[in-house]
């Protein structure tokens, strides 16, 4: 099925800024999807509220735009009661780690089979541009015009830390390895966390003076790596993409509790 | 691998927003953006069907329509 069937068109063109990168995630996203064949309707999307999160109302998946944050505890709710359908939770970094970041570590920490996908802008897009918990150090904002006093987390080591079983970074540049990972990522059996840089032009491009969206995604060219290249030991400035952590032997959440189930049953009887 | 070459770009103007990512990263300088900010092929002979632009475009406005390129021996076999 051509990955433009996936598409609500009828709310195209989409209401985000010319240059977002949150549509390359689309595109890549979709794309995947497609190479894994999987139907309209084994796919739901959950996803809380920002720019990211208008992301659902542009899939023909089962969707649910929920609540700012939340969205892993909705796609849990979902995933534990029809475990065979393929849950996928794109979210803004200020959803899945400021107001979400509780939801966000403990759903790893169970290892429940999803994808969760942190669409980075280092800012908070959909309310005019305030830092994030991924700003970085020195960052401009709206809310920061002397520069933000914050340091950023590192999703990857966040993720990798709090037990998610795939771990992995790219960037809108690098569009055709976004769609690999998040291909891989859909069909890793268990949680599955995957960061996309994506740039917001409107507000984190011009507060930090970054130019326009080519030049953004410019920058992410430059300013990565692939995981464990030599440039990275003589640059430690650079940010590496790529598969960080890949581990299928982890028991995983819902087959757990199945289990359980079946063991407190056998108790009962 | 078959070799692919260009049949046409199909760019959706009611979609396409201007922001001259495909333009900017084109390896082969082949697309622009006309007075309406809209993006078009401007040189299509000079597409290598990379498809990057198709990739990254962020309003999903621009797909490389391509057709396998039929190698001379292939021609061959067809007109026997
Ligand atoms: C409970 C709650 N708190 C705050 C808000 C206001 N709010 C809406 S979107 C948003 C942050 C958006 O930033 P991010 O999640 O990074 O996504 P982006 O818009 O950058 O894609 C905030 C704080 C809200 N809608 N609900
Ligand atoms: S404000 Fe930023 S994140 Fe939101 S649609 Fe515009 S460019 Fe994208
Ligand atoms: S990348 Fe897409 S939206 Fe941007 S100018 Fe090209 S066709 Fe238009
Ligand atoms: S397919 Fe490649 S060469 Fe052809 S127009 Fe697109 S970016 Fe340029």
């Amino acid at each position: 099925m051509p990955f433009k069937d996936y598409l609500r068109k009828r709310f195209f063109p989409h209401i985000w800024c010319p240059g977002c990168g949150h549509g390359i995630v689309l595109g890549c996203l979709l794309r995947a999807i497609e190479q894994l064949a999987i139907g309209k309707n084994d796919v739901v999307m959950v996803s809380g509220i920002g720019c990211s999160s208008r992301i659902c109302g542009y899939v023909d998946f089962h969707t649910l735009h929920t609540l700012h944050g939340r969205a892993l505890a909705f796609a849990t709710g979902v995933k534990m009661s029809v475990p065979r359908l393929n849950v996928i939770v794109p979210m803004g970094d200020g959803d899945a780690l400021a107001i979400g970041g509780n939801h966000f570590i403990h759903a790893a920490r169970r290892n429940i089979a999803m994808t969760a996908i942190v669409m980075n802008n280092r800012t908070y897009g959909m309310t005019g541009g305030q830092y994030s918990p991924l700003s970085c150090h020195g960052d401009f904002a709206t809310n920061a015009p002397y520069g933000n006093i914050d340091h950023d987390f590192d999703v990857v080591e966040l993720a990798r830390a709090a037990g998610a079983t795939f771990v992995a970074r790219s960037t809108t540049f690098h569009a055709r390895q976004t769609t690999e990972i998040i291909r891989k990522a859909i069909a890793h059996p268990g949680f599955a966390v995957v960061e996309v840089l994506s740039q917001c032009p409107t507000y984190y491009g011009r507060k930090n003076k970054q130019g326009g969206a080519a030049e953004m995604m410019e920058w992410y060219r430059d300013n990565t790596t692939p995981v464990g290249s030599k440039a990275k030991q003589q640059n430690p400035t650079l940010i590496e993409r790529g598969i960080f952590v890949q581990d299928a032997g982890k028991p995983e959440y819902c087959c757990e509790y199945k289990k359980l189930v079946e063991r407190a049953r056998r108790g009962a009887s | 691998m078959v070799k692919r070459r260009l049949k046409e770009h199909v760019i959706d103007r009611e979609w396409c927003k201007g922001c001259g990512i495909c333009v900017h990263f084109c390896p082969r300088h082949v697309l622009e953006l006309d007075e309406q900010e809209k993006a078009f092929a401007a040189r299509p002979q000079d597409c290598i069907c990379c498809l990057l632009c198709e990739l990254r475009c962020p309003d999903l406005a621009i797909e490389v329509i391509t057709e396998e390129l039929q190698t001379e021996s292939a021609t061959k076999e067809q007109t026997e």
